[in-house]
């Protein structure tokens, strides 16, 4: 499994993704069954070629159960939509996890590139490579007015979806975050949050992306959506030493709460432990705890999800199973973890506590 | 509120605007089934307020999970309102009306056959109605030749309104070379068909 490496305390990952679909072939949407298995016949094999992917992992996604197709959204190699496909479909990817090739989902090729931190054009560079060395051997539609044809017609021109996942702890404890959304979305930029259903962003997760993709140059929209970023992560950054300063008590109730919880209970459910996690991560990060414990909390976030854990197990588990054997991973995992060290968090607080991030 | 057929109690509430007139009708369960206002391909009236509130909506809303915004299919209703329904895309049988309902396209030839109505869509959606970005090698140069056409063409009509009879003789001539030069790579292109060119 991919250990992200942590520049961006704020900054999780950043992502660019690619819409293309060939000519003279329906999109996935519509196309019939031999029609689709036709296309992918074609794709599959010049996608595996690639110096990019070799000994990829290249499945038809009927050969996969539906939890591996779930691990795989959880790992944020395919989409939901994705998973949600059989036969007629296939998912490529390199050893790494840092690039993904879904072949007829909504659009006959959708590939991304993803690098831990803010490293947009990093990914936008990696994924432009592939993309230009495929078009030698794929014919791909592409209109002189309307750019790289697409399925759906928001994904017209570049076909970019460029987006960076956002860690906003002190955004959401001081209730700043929905300012931040309108401010956000004023510009054409969408913010999501990342897990769970209804309006709650769980984890404190964010996920802020592009809207458009006709009318604008791909590396304007990737400055644009950096530019962006970079002033949510000062927001961030300005609200935890806030918290800190300002709202001491509460901060340390946040901290001293996932702390304990995470330690000590033996029944986990998933929404619970991903915002503890963030609130302990918010204490490394804000030095209440050893900067080891990044790594950790990291690789936790993904093995306490719902198909990791049934892969672990090797079966399928019912709910309140998963929610033990999940509490049992995070005490394993934590069990060395001192307790909140609020002197030494106090102690940084004239100096600019979080790490700087880079691209 | 009482149905505005029968007298039942009314739950199905249409406002239509045609040319800046508002009409209301309110109409309830059964009158609106008989009347058809309840089936989604034919329902531009629904669609359009659908269409509005829905944008609107959206905007604030904290949207989860997902990759993508898929732009709402009442919302095209509504935009491509005026495009002849019976249009059927000749490569691959894909209707006005399933684009109307799915919010996509068949293939990539649908946006020859619809890209008429998809003008004003595109401009709500995005930042403009022209690609400017990458262009995949295999149209570079055919986009370069294109606009040079253009540049030449537009010179020559200058030329012309200008009485500059020369120069516009010698722009004539360029033009002639390059259109030859474009029937020539188009050819070219043809007899060497990529991967996925079956026929």
């Amino acid at each position: 499994m991919r250990q992200g490496t942590s520049h961006g305390d704020i900054v999780v990952t950043s992502r660019i993704r690619l819409a293309r679909n060939l000519v003279d072939h329906a999109f996935p949407g519509w196309g019939r069954k031999q029609e689709n298995e036709a296309t992918l016949r074609v794709i599959q094999s010049t996608v595996e070629s690639l110096p990019q992917l070799e000994n990829a992992f290249s499945r038809h996604l009927n050969k996969l159960t539906a939890i591996q197709k779930q691990a795989l959204v959880e790992r944020h190699m395919i989409s939901r939509e994705h998973a949600a496909r059989a036969a007629g479909s296939a998912a490529v990817m390199n050893q790494a996890q840092s690039i993904s090739i879904m072949i007829n989902e909504e659009d006959h090729l959708r590939m991304q590139s993803i690098q831990p931190g803010l490293a947009l054009r990093e990914s936008y560079r990696i994924l432009n490579e592939i993309d230009t060395d495929l078009e030698q051997s794929l014919e791909f539609a592409f209109d002189k007015q309307l750019g790289f044809l697409t399925a759906c017609p928001t994904n017209l021109g570049t076909g970019l979806r460029a987006s960076a996942m956002l860690h906003l702890p002190a955004l959401m404890l001081s209730d700043q975050v929905n300012q931040v959304i309108q401010a956000v979305n004023k510009i054409g930029l969408a913010v999501r949050g990342l897990y769970g259903e209804g309006t709650e962003a769980l984890g404190n997760l964010f996920q802020v992306s592009n809207q458009t993709t006709l009318g604008d140059r791909e590396l304007e929209i990737i400055a644009r959506l950096q530019k962006v970023i970079e002033q949510i992560v000062n927001h961030e950054k300005n609200a935890r030493q806030k918290l800190l300063s300002d709202n001491t008590t509460t901060l340390c109730d946040q901290v001293g709460r996932a702390f304990a919880l995470l330690r000590h209970a033996h029944v986990m459910p998933s929404k619970e432990a991903l915002n503890l996690i963030s609130m302990l991560r918010l204490g490394v990060d804000l030095k209440f705890f050893p900067s080891e414990f990044v790594v950790a909390l990291e690789s936790l976030l993904m093995e306490i999800q719902p198909a990791h854990l049934q892969i672990r197990a090797d079966r399928k588990l019912p709910t309140q199973e998963r929610d033990e054997m999940r509490s049992q991973i995070i005490r394993d995992r934590l069990k060395t973890l001192p307790k909140p060290n609020i002197s030494n968090a106090l102690q940084s607080l004239d100096q600019g506590s979080t790490h700087p991030t880079e691209e | 509120m009482t149905c505005d057929l029968c007298d039942e109690k009314a739950s199905v509430f249409l406002t239509q605007i045609v040319d800046g007139q508002m009409q209301k009708v309110n109409l309830c369960e059964t009158c609106a089934q008989a009347k058809g206002v309840t089936d989604p391909t034919g329902f531009a009236l629904a669609d359009l307020l659908l269409g509005v509130g829905e944008e609107d909506e959206k905007k604030d809303d904290l949207e989860l999970g997902g990759d993508d915004t898929s732009v709402s299919a009442p919302s095209i209703a509504a935009e491509t309102a005026d495009l002849d329904e019976s249009i059927t895309c000749q490569s691959c049988g894909f209707t006005h009306a399933q684009f109307k309902k799915a919010g996509r396209l068949g293939c990539s030839k649908c946006y020859q056959i619809f890209g008429s109505g998809l003008d004003s869509l595109l401009k709500a959606m995005h930042k403009g109605t022209h690609h400017i970005g990458k262009v995949p090698s295999r149209h570079q140069a055919v986009v370069e030749q294109r606009d040079e056409l253009e540049n030449l063409r537009m010179q020559l009509e200058d030329a012309v309104t200008r009485e500059a009879f020369e120069d516009a003789a010698s722009l004539r001539d360029q033009i002639l070379k390059l259109e030859a030069e474009m029937a020539q790579l188009h050819s070219e292109q043809r007899t060497n068909p990529p991967a996925n060119i079956t026929s």
